[in-house]
């Protein structure tokens, strides 16, 4: 009886999981994957192939494309990290008290409006009519109007700044937890500065590092306001030509094919990087 | 005792029923509308649905979403879409998400017939017509007086004078108008494949080349607006519409037609297959096009509709912008959509896609 009753709760508290991670996560992901094998002609025909997968391959702008993609985020994720170090260090370590909490909010604050008001703040500092030029020019450094927008480096601050909040969380967790005589015992053995953070924190520190990490890269590469707002007419982004084949092109089995491979290519990456940091996934979730 | 109670209260209940269905005020009737925005504006919706009793939902929407939408649930949805009419055709062969215009129920007498005739041509499959002329415009060119000497053709914001103060859309009216615009003509290859690739092949490198000159592809009318009010920008390709919006705060912002020829579009109203009122989507069309209506919708949008005799009810500036920029050889000149055979988008999608990719 009281077995059956401890089982019952079980399942009750993990139906709303379950309906979850099938209905909302499972589910689609198999409709895409089926539909990515789907070659259509016309509304009645169908035919099964691969033909979606290797117009990736062949046609160059599709995994170029990709690339910049993959490496621009890699790029961020690695702005991201040297950015928020300083941060989590200060608020871990340094700060005491209401500081602490006080900074912690201001780090959560911007988080409380929508990634698209965030990116049209960013749009109106740095478009040509806005308030950094007007600055410049009042400043006497500019002559005329300075266009800041509509380039690689306008998406990359825009990236860094919605990421931020998700490398400095987990970094200040694992931080706050390394014991101050380790630092201590560092310099006391003679090392400089740049070796205790090598030596010590920074191994101490890996987990968050790579958790940090991991979100903000697969946060960056799954974006598609900021560099589609921000960076103009060069702002080829893998996720806005997944956009463009579902809504624009009505190709929706090219579009498919294209998710598939995003998940799949992200998946590699952040496997790639977890080999290379010797970290395993259960390591830095746990 | 029991049993006729709930009797007693179930023939009361049915009762409330009958007298609600009947005066119509719980069970109002609805009609889900997808259109473009300024198509059904506030005081238009709220006359309609006085006169009628029919409540309208409205969801904003472009060429692109409304065939996405509709195609996602095989034409259910909604009761009346407002499709162009060169969309219609190969859109209807591929996906069926369109049935076909009862025209014995369309008012004709209060539509421009020689716009009839146009949109049933366009929209014409097997022996059905699948399209209600509405709403027509143009696109063309936005220009700032300071650089309108430059700009007077589409390959004109390729001109090293004007770089970094140019914008366009990454869609395909940029294509054919480049194509035009290097004195081509796409609407004589559409059954042409191969000719098509050619033309397009040749627009793309021009795209290319001219990348350098342009600030950003505009992608939604607000934005380009934004960018042309701030003086970002100072010519770009954009709809008609648009130009006169623009010109009534700022005279020296003026939509002009290309030498090439503005391209012409009309808008239709058109039933998805699954429509669950097409009674309401009929009385919509017939009371829109109605001159005073008519006149309101263009009013609220800029763009001028098939309705005959609303141009008397037009607000006087837009008029007057309208004859500033179109003269009588410049409306003779503008070449109208076709209907797209399928397959074509495709082709169109790969040159766009490479264009966006090129550095």
């Amino acid at each position: 009886m009281r077995s059956s009753a401890s089982r019952l709760s079980l399942w009750l508290l993990l139906t709303p999981f379950l309906l979850w991670i099938v209905l909302l996560v499972l589910l689609p992901h198999l409709q895409m994957l089926r539909v990515s094998f789907q070659v259509r002609e016309s509304w009645d025909t169908l035919d099964w192939g691969f033909q979606q997968y290797q117009n990736f391959f062949s046609e160059s702008y599709y995994w170029r494309t990709f690339v910049r993609t993959g490496v621009m985020s890699l790029f961020t994720t690695f702005l991201t990290l040297i950015i928020a170090f300083p941060i989590a260090w200060y608020i871990a370590r340094l700060a005491r008290g209401r500081s602490k909490g006080l900074l912690f909010l201001a780090c959560l604050i911007p988080f409380w409006a929508s990634e698209l008001v965030r990116t049209y703040g960013w749009m109106i500092l740095l478009r040509e009519s806005g308030v950094f030029s007007a600055w410049l020019q009042a400043l006497g450094w500019a002559d005329g109007p300075v266009e800041m927008l509509y380039n690689d480096v306008a998406v990359i601050i825009g990236l860094v700044y919605n990421g931020l909040l998700f490398m400095v969380v987990p970094l200040v967790t694992t931080l706050e937890g390394m014991d101050e005589n380790l630092v201590e015992a560092g310099y006391d053995l003679g090392g400089g500065h740049f070796t205790v953070l090598r030596e010590i924190v920074v191994p101490w520190a890996m987990p968050g590092i790579v958790s940090g990490c991991i979100v903000v890269f697969m946060l960056t590469l799954g974006s598609y306001l900021t560099p589609i707002l921000m960076g103009g007419k060069d702002s080829a982004w893998f996720t806005q030509q997944i956009f463009t084949q579902f809504i624009t092109r009505f190709n929706w089995e090219q579009g498919a094919a294209l998710g598939v491979l995003l998940l799949v290519l992200s998946s590699l990456i952040v496997w790639i990087g977890l080999r290379v940091t010797g970290q395993s996934l259960r390591k830095v979730m746990g | 005792m029991r049993l006729r109670t709930t009797r007693k209260s179930a023939l009361l209940g049915a009762s409330f029923l009958a007298a609600a269905t009947f005066s119509g005020s719980l069970f109002a009737e609805e009609l889900r509308l997808i259109t473009w925005g300024g198509y059904a504006p506030d005081e238009v919706v709220a006359q309609f649905e006085k006169e009628t009793g029919i409540d309208v939902k409205i969801t904003l929407s472009n060429n692109e979403d409304m065939i996405s939408k509709l195609r996602a649930t095989g034409g259910a949805g909604f009761d009346l879409a407002q499709p162009s009419q060169d969309r219609i055709v190969g859109v209807q062969r591929q996906f069926n998400i369109y049935k076909p215009i009862d025209y014995s129920r369309i008012n004709t007498d209060q539509l421009q017939s020689s716009m009839v005739k146009a949109a049933q041509g366009a929209t014409k499959l097997g022996n059905d017509y699948y399209g209600v002329p509405s709403v027509w415009g143009t696109s063309g060119l936005i220009v700032h007086s300071s650089v309108a000497d430059t700009v007077k053709d589409y390959t004109d914001l390729c001109d090293p004078s004007v770089a970094g103060d140019v914008s366009y859309r990454l869609k395909r009216p940029t294509l054919i108008g480049f194509a035009f615009a290097m004195g081509m003509d796409p609407f004589a290859a559409y059954n042409d494949r191969d000719q098509y690739q050619s033309i397009m092949n040749k627009v793309e490198d021009k795209l290319i080349d001219c990348k350098a000159n342009v600030k950003t592809y505009w992608t939604g009318g607000d934005q380009l607006l934004a960018l042309l009010r701030t003086g970002e920008v100072k010519a770009a390709m954009a709809w008609d519409a648009g130009g006169w919006k623009l010109n009534a705060e700022n005279p020296d912002i003026r939509f002009v037609a290309p030498e090439s020829g503005a391209l012409g579009w009309i808008d239709t109203f058109a039933i998805p297959r699954r429509s669950e009122n097409e009674e309401a989507a009929y009385k919509w069309i017939n009371f829109v096009m109605q001159p005073e209506i008519a006149a309101k919708i263009t009013n609220a949008s800029g763009n001028f509709t098939a309705s005959k005799g609303a141009d008397e009810y037009v607000k006087s500036d837009l008029r007057d912008a309208y004859r500033a920029s179109f003269t009588d050889q410049a409306i003779n000149n503008i070449k109208w959509y076709p209907p797209v055979p399928p397959g074509l988008e495709t082709m169109e999608g790969q040159v766009l896609d490479r264009v966006q990719a090129a550095n």
